[in-house]
């Protein structure tokens, strides 16, 4: 199974959105929304604010679930199954695509405990895997040599940036097929903002990940596709290089030449 | 254009000087009235220093009678005798001074009574917070808060004629007044102190953690247990710490419904006398000031006051130290 670009891109598709309408109440925040999102790959959503890309990214993992009155339409087919289903329960959706947030949010525990958490929800205790699969977290969100001794301490007492690795390790120790990343880079300073950057790409060969960025430099940097919307629509998706070089939409081109926004 | 240039030199050329007498108006204006304003500022924060400043004083001139009736007594009863005395007797002619009897009676009903409250009060806070709908917590919090706006002498006979026979009826040796039904009673009434708080608590968790935790996966309850529970804790403890001093200090219901002899009690179907009991109790009948019967209450008082202090000292230890956890 491929899926093609205009312009003869090809690639292997994840997930697929189809027709989504997005409703808060009865305010329409998404409309008529068709994306592939593709494997392994980095995909970025940009779009001024308000224009639904966070909305889009927490249908991924039913978060809006946890919130009367919000009512999805249309599809996401994460391998032939509508994720978006009523039928379908939002905790093995969750289970299966992590999320990182926009500001870091560590839980008032240890850092080893953090790290554990969504494998302890999952109903796993034994503590020789608990502790492999930890430092197997770590080590993929570059953190395991910062905080390989102190691992009993409070993740609280980490920095900013090291919060945000942790908040990354909590989410990849459950071996997620996609990672959410909600403008993970917003809340933090430019240097742990770059070792972040580096960090997901390092990440795509293992799993996919769908990026929400209010930085144009920050998509155009590393990601592979890039996703244009625009008042809950999305005007444009192509390959990251195209996208940038030669948008073919007017609006794309106003927005990241910085005309608007 | 020619025509029009008058006018406009006249207005800009009266501008200055019109400001300038504008100016020295109005510094004439402000200076008495800077008096009286000053004069006017001065006396209200007076009168507001005045009124936070009684509560102060209320505490200092209490405290300060607590502790001069007290240093009477203890220059006639050492404070060894008064804290390993096993007798509580002032009133007998062969009298004793031993604060246990009360002190245990004290321990055992707030023991009874946070028992029933902590768990409750807890669990109740959970739902609040984490399962009820909007409409339902609106329902349901000001009707918990109402337990507490009950006079405690009505749970107190609520306690006596209600509880107590219940409570016979399946443990027979229970004795007509007793520590058992005083102390659940006032756990009752304390619910609302540990659900309202440690709700408040709870809430205040910032969204963002339990999202965090929702995003792994989690269920509400273990995201309650898990991560709100324990980001909360600062205020649950003050809570459960509030809910205790409450519970020491409370009066109507242990002296209606506890009895009030004092004897060290080991087991709360006993019937025994709290510090607060005894206190009101002595001070019905009419003793002469001066007299060591008299200063016995202020003895008792003072031991309530510092077992309070020093519960409150804890929970601000608490609250402070755990304060930055999320």
């Amino acid at each position: 199974m491929a899926e093609e670009l205009s312009d003869g891109v090809i690639f292997k598709p994840k997930a697929e959105v189809k027709n989504l309408n997005f409703y808060y109440g009865s305010v329409q925040a998404l409309k008529n929304i068709n994306l592939t999102v593709p494997e392994k790959q980095v995909t970025a959503l940009i779009g001024p604010s308000g224009c639904g890309k966070t909305t889009l990214l927490r249908c991924f993992n039913r978060m809006h679930d946890l919130y009367p009155g919000n009512r999805y339409e249309g599809q996401i087919l994460l391998e032939r199954i509508n994720i978006l289903a009523p039928k379908v329960d939002p905790i093995e959706v969750r289970m299966r695509i992590s999320m990182v947030f926009q500001k870091p949010n560590p839980f008032p525990k240890s850092i080893y405990e953090n790290v554990a958490y969504g494998l302890r929800v999952r109903g796993e205790n034994k503590r020789s895997l608990l502790d492999g699969k930890v430092e197997e977290a770590l080590r993929g969100a570059a953190l395991w040599n910062e905080v390989k001794d102190r691992l009993n301490d409070l993740a609280l007492n980490l920095s900013g940036g090291q919060q945000q690795r942790l908040c990354i390790a909590r989410a990849l120790v459950v071996d997620p097929e996609i990672v959410l990343f909600d403008e993970p880079t917003s809340a933090l300073d430019p240097i742990a903002t770059a070792s972040i950057e580096e960090l997901m790409s390092d990440l795509k060969d293992k799993v996919t990940i769908l990026i929400v960025t209010h930085s144009m430099q920050q998509a155009a940097r590393f990601s592979d596709y890039t996703a244009f919307m625009y008042l809950g629509e999305l005007l444009e998706f192509n390959k990251t290089e195209t996208m940038f070089a030669k948008p073919s939409h007017k609006m794309t081109e106003d927005y990241i030449s910085g005309r608007t926004g | 254009m020619g025509g029009q240039c008058p006018p406009t030199l006249s207005l800009l050329s009266l501008r200055p000087l019109r400001l300038c007498g504008l100016l020295y108006m109005t510094e004439q204006k402000t200076l008495p009235s800077k008096l009286v304003r000053n004069i006017r500022e001065k006396s209200i924060e007076l009168i507001l220093f005045l009124a936070a400043f009684s509560s102060v004083a209320t505490t200092v001139a209490i405290l300060f009678i607590l502790i001069k009736e007290s240093l009477a007594f203890f220059t006639q009863i050492s404070l060894w005798d008064f804290l390993t005395d096993t007798q509580w007797t002032p009133l007998f002619g062969d009298a004793h001074y031993g604060i246990l009897p009360l002190l245990t009676g004290t321990l055992m009903t707030s023991m009874v009574a946070l028992t029933v409250a902590i768990p409750m009060g807890t669990i109740a806070a959970i739902y609040l917070s984490e399962f009820a709908s909007n409409t339902l917590r609106e329902i349901v919090k000001p009707c918990l808060e109402l337990l507490a706006a009950i006079p405690t002498v009505v749970y107190g006979y609520f306690a006596l004629l209600f509880v107590s026979p219940l409570l016979q009826k399946v443990f027979p040796e229970l004795s007509y007044f007793n520590m058992l039904s005083a102390g659940l009673v006032m756990g009752i009434m304390i619910i609302p102190f540990i659900s309202s708080i440690s709700e408040d608590a709870m809430r205040s968790v910032p969204l963002g953690l339990r999202e965090g935790s929702y995003a792994m996966g989690a269920t509400r309850l273990q995201t309650a247990l898990k991560v709100v529970f324990p980001a909360g804790i600062s205020g649950i403890s003050a809570a459960y710490i509030l809910a205790t001093s409450r519970a020491v200090g409370e009066t109507m219901i242990v002296a209606v419904a506890a009895g009030l002899q004092p004897k060290i009690v080991w087991h709360p179907f006993q019937q025994g006398a709290t510090i607060t009991a005894y206190i009101v109790q002595v001070s019905l009948g009419d003793l002469p000031h001066g007299t060591i019967e008299y200063q016995t209450i202020f003895a008792a008082g003072l031991t309530l006051v510092l077992m309070t202090l020093v519960l409150n000292i804890i929970g601000h230890f608490l609250a402070k130290h755990y304060r930055e956890i999320y």
